[in-house]
């Protein structure tokens, strides 16, 4: 019911409008009577409105509008013209729809209105024929009332006779048929013309009922509401966005005043400028709703998309929305619908099941995807859950490997919550075949671009077996962002609260240890991973003025890089207004724009994305790039993996005899005879314990193994080491000191590693490894034979 | 034809720019530094909520460093539209100059100098460089 009453609501706004857009057309259609431009424009609003009225059962609207559409076609295609008895009956026509219209709008149905007058004195137009000028009812009786008073009066009594006709009048006499018609126009000459006149100007609809209902108003029931046409109006939108900027300038204002009065110590002063506060915060939030419109302008459309694609696809989805209220700004909303589309898309043509997998796995066979909206934290969360297969992180593992998005030792170290990150990877898409519904080259990683291009972020969930979320983070606004203010060199910097993950501290004595030297750039491991660090002072070639050695990291995310942004001081959060930069500026490349702190100074707002991109390249800071940046030199076979072999051992093992590096779970460690395997690429792969194998001791991963695996002619061993930590360059010095299972031992960056005698690790883990192109099921078949 | 200069001084010069293009002039504001940007942005101010780029023209017209303890003052212009505020010595008055008089700039001025001048009128007892205030905005 109430979305009935929603889209008739929508129906009289438009309604409505298009009629004033009419009765410009009609007073234009006088000066130019053969326009067929003007007849199309005329014929376009009476079928919109046919349409409409159809759908919504209007039955009397509906016939009105019908023969008054057939009337104009003909117009239109010129096989009758255009003259001023034809130009009564759609003047009539009109006023006709209108009282209709106030009919509806008053009580929802279409009143007592009687228009089969109107509508068979159009058929007589239709028919050829000249019928005897209808007035429209309106017209009959207030026109001539010699009441003096003024246009407006007349305006009210017209809308009053149109809201009131379905209680107290039981219409004036439903209209006599034309003939009987003919003596009561007694007036005719005079009154056709003002018809043609008066009730153009007289009924600006969407003005009209207002003055009525409160000129009526004791009598009236309907003059506590609104007219549809009047609950709304149309503003644009450069005029509320630059409410926007002036009520963001009184925040800023407001914002000194409470500092200032803060300092004195004057109540009065403070109680006043609370008070102001309070008021600034309630206009902020009015005009920022101005803006707001509810998500569901945008989900309205996503049943159908579901329904579509469900039948497509041949799968049964139930789509569930919650939330379709939250609102959202407009721009933003324009912003996210096409991300929330694909998202929808995505969701129903990969994470779901079909009913037959579905029901196989135990689940019902209509697989539900659900719709979230809700405010949290200042930001609008939008979530799209789907309770299908979920992503298998392996398969993404699998897939980085082969489309050569990271390499596999980067692979066999990252969680499954990083892999799942890499479905955001430009040119990643895990659908296995490529369908008429996605894989259309709009992938997630678009998805993830376009939201954080609107300040936004992306997280994605997922269970194997039990489902998917994808979750948007969407800003209310985006001209007020969170922000995290900063200082460096004395200056104080802005950063958008959306990229910010965390803030980590180390004093002096930590900020030693715990900040390593790789290959010249800094890196901070950061609970086991390692974030590559960013000098905000180098970056801006400042001095810092951070002296006592203490390291201040905010940990950011950007373009799906995180990295650590060390910064002199973190100061506090502030909402903040963003205000532009000159071109200039911008094109430095380290600022998205300036905003104006609480004490009227002017703040940078440090562009994370541009950081990511630009201090992060020339350093190699981040892992990978380490690895990539190395692995552009001939000499590979120079080149070793540093791992742990427990006991604070340090092995390194030649990259050629490293074929990559997985991360496997203990639990799929399995046993033959003494040997440790696991099951791996559709083989049996055994695995070495490095440190038995050294002969050193260190506490084991409880969960996981790290495995270095090695490939040759089809027959794979895994090393298990306690940690990989680094791909180096070789050795310069070299020594013939070893022990069992070495080569020698050299100096790389400082410290004396072990060199690994892989061959006999590899025979020690398969005795096979090297006799080529034999499986050792062979040799024992040969040896039976 | 008579044209209107707004003057000011820099090291000892005297400028004018066109009076329709001053939109205030102002007492020296606390400036927020623009690591990066190049040298003649003195910074980003702060104008009624409105963030302004300061260029110190000084900088931009190659003349020596603004001695310590001398406070600017600053110069709102409109250029195509956008305020951009410049900071000057010190204000001077309104003169309404002679285009009759008007002179290609000096010599004596420096390459950067010249390339932002217009160039000069003579008046009574000075010479008055007509900046190029688009130019000199641009750089």
């Amino acid at each position: 019911m109430d979305e009935t009453d929603e889209i008739v609501h929508e129906f009289l706004v438009e309604s409505h409008e298009n009629l004033d857009q009419l009765d410009r057309d009609f007073v234009q259609l006088e000066r130019e009577p053969g326009s067929r431009e003007l007849l199309a424009s005329v014929f376009r609003t009476i079928h919109t409105i046919k349409g409409t009225s159809g759908f919504l059962a209007f039955s009397r609207l509906e016939s009105l509008t019908h023969v008054g559409e057939n009337l104009l076609a003909r117009l239109r295609d010129g096989k009758i013209v255009m003259t001023p008895v034809i130009a009564d009956g759609l003047l009539a026509m009109v006023d006709a729809v209108r009282e209709i219209l106030a009919s509806i709008e008053a009580d929802g149905s279409e009143g007592e209105v009687d228009v089969s007058a109107v509508v068979s004195h159009i058929q007589i137009l239709l028919d050829g024929g000249v019928p005897v000028p209808v007035t429209p009812t309106v017209a009959e009786l207030p026109a001539p009332v010699p009441e003096e008073s003024h246009a407006v009066t007349a305006a009210e009594a017209v809308i009053e006779v149109v809201l009131a006709d379905a209680v107290p009048m039981p219409a004036p006499t439903p209209v006599a048929p034309p003939t009987d018609a003919a003596p009561v126009p007694a007036p005719a000459p005079a009154a056709t013309e003002s018809v043609a006149v008066t009730p153009a100007p007289v009924t600006p609809a969407p003005a009209a009922p207002a003055p009525v209902a409160s000129a009526a108003e004791s009598s009236t029931p309907e003059s506590g509401r609104r007219g549809a046409a009047d609950s709304s109006i149309r503003v644009d939108v450069e005029l509320l966005d630059s409410l926007m900027r002036q009520v963001g300038e009184l925040v800023l204002s407001r914002n000194q005043i409470v500092r200032q009065a803060g300092l004195l110590d004057d109540a009065d002063l403070l109680r006043a400028a609370q008070h102001l506060g309070l008021i600034a915060s309630e206009l902020q939030e009015g005009v920022m709703k101005t803006r707001m419109q509810p998500i569901d302008h945008i989900w309205a459309k996503l049943p159908r998309i579901v329904r579509d694609l469900g039948a497509l696809c041949h799968k049964k989805v139930r789509l569930e929305m919650v939330g379709k209220e939250t609102e959202l700004d407009r721009t933003l909303l324009e912003a996210v619908k096409d991300p929330l589309t694909h998202l929808v898309r995505n969701a129903v043509d990969h994470g779901l099941e079909s009913p037959e997998d579905r029901v196989a796995r135990g689940k019902p066979a209509e697989g539900v995807l659900t719709l979230k909206a809700f405010h949290e934290g200042g930001q609008v969360v939008v979530e799209v859950s789907d309770d299908g297969a979920g992503i298998d992180t392996e398969r993404i593992r699998v897939k980085a490997g082969e489309k050569g998005l990271l390499r596999p030792d980067q692979l066999a170290q990252m969680n499954p919550a990083d892999l799942l990150q890499l479905v955001f990877a430009p040119g990643f898409s895990t659908a296995a075949a490529v369908t008429n519904v996605s894989g259309r080259g709009v992938g997630m990683d678009v998805v993830k671009t376009n939201i954080e291009a609107i300040g936004g972020a992306i997280e994605i969930e997922s269970a194997v077996g039990v489902g998917t979320t994808c979750r948007l983070r969407i800003p209310l606004t985006l001209a007020i962002v969170a922000s995290l203010t900063i200082e460096c060199a004395g200056d104080r910097y802005a950063i958008p609260q959306v990229s910010l993950q965390e803030l980590v501290t180390l004093d002096a004595d930590r900020a030693v240890s715990q900040v390593e030297d790789v290959g010249g750039a800094e890196v901070y491991r950061l609970r086991g991973q390692l974030l590559p660090l960013v000098r905000l002072a180098d970056v801006l070639k400042v001095p810092t003025e951070r002296t006592d050695g203490h390291v201040v990291i905010a940990v950011l995310q950007a373009d799906g890089r995180r990295f650590g942004l060390v910064v002199d001081r973190v100061l506090n959060t502030e909402e903040i207004v963003v205000k532009p930069l000159s071109s200039r500026l911008k094109s430095i490349g380290v600022y998205s724009g300036a905003t104006i702190l609480g004490d009227g100074r002017v703040a940078l707002i440090l562009d994370v994305q541009a950081l990511a991109k630009g201090a992060l390249r020339p350093g190699g800071v981040e892992r990978e790039q380490v690895v990539t940046d190395h692995s552009d030199r001939p000499d590979e076979s120079e080149r070793v993996l540093l791992v742990g072999a427990g006991g604070g051992r340090e092995v390194a093992i030649p990259l050629s005899m490293v074929t990559r590096l997985e991360q496997v779970s203990i639990d799929r460690v399995e046993r033959v005879g003494s040997r440790e395997v696991v099951q791996y690429r559709g083989a049996i792969l055994p695995l070495l314990r490095l440190q038995q194998h050294l002969g050193s001791y260190g506490e084991e991963s409880p969960t996981h193994l790290l495995l270095v695996v090695y490939t040759s002619a089809g027959r794979s061993i895994a090393l298990v080491v306690d940690e990989v930590r680094d791909i180096v360059d070789g050795a310069s010095i070299r020594s013939d000191i070893d022990d069992a299972g070495l080569t020698g031992s050299a100096v790389i960056r400082d410290k004396v590693v072990e060199l690994l005698d892989v061959r006999s690790a590899i025979l020690a883990a398969d005795p096979y490894f090297f006799i080529d192109g034999m499986s050792s099921d062979s040799l024992l078949e040969g040896a039976l034979s | 034809m008579k044209v209107q200069l707004a003057t000011f001084q820099l090291a000892g010069y005297t400028y004018g720019i066109e009076v329709g293009m001053v939109q205030e002039v102002l007492r020296q504001q606390s400036r927020t530094r623009v690591p990066l940007a190049p040298p003649a942005v003195a910074g980003l101010v702060n104008l009624r909520g409105q963030v302004l780029t300061a260029i110190d023209l000084r900088s931009r017209l190659d003349l020596p460093e603004r001695p310590e303890g001398v406070e600017p003052m600053v110069v709102v212009v409109r250029v195509a539209g956008e305020p951009v505020s410049l900071l000057v010595d010190s204000i001077g008055d309104v003169v309404d100059v002679d285009s009759d008089t008007f002179e290609q700039p000096p010599d004596t001025l420096s390459d950067a100098g010249r390339e932002l001048i217009t160039g000069a009128y003579m008046l009574s007892d000075r010479l008055l460089l007509a900046l190029d205030t688009d130019r000199a905005v641009a750089g």
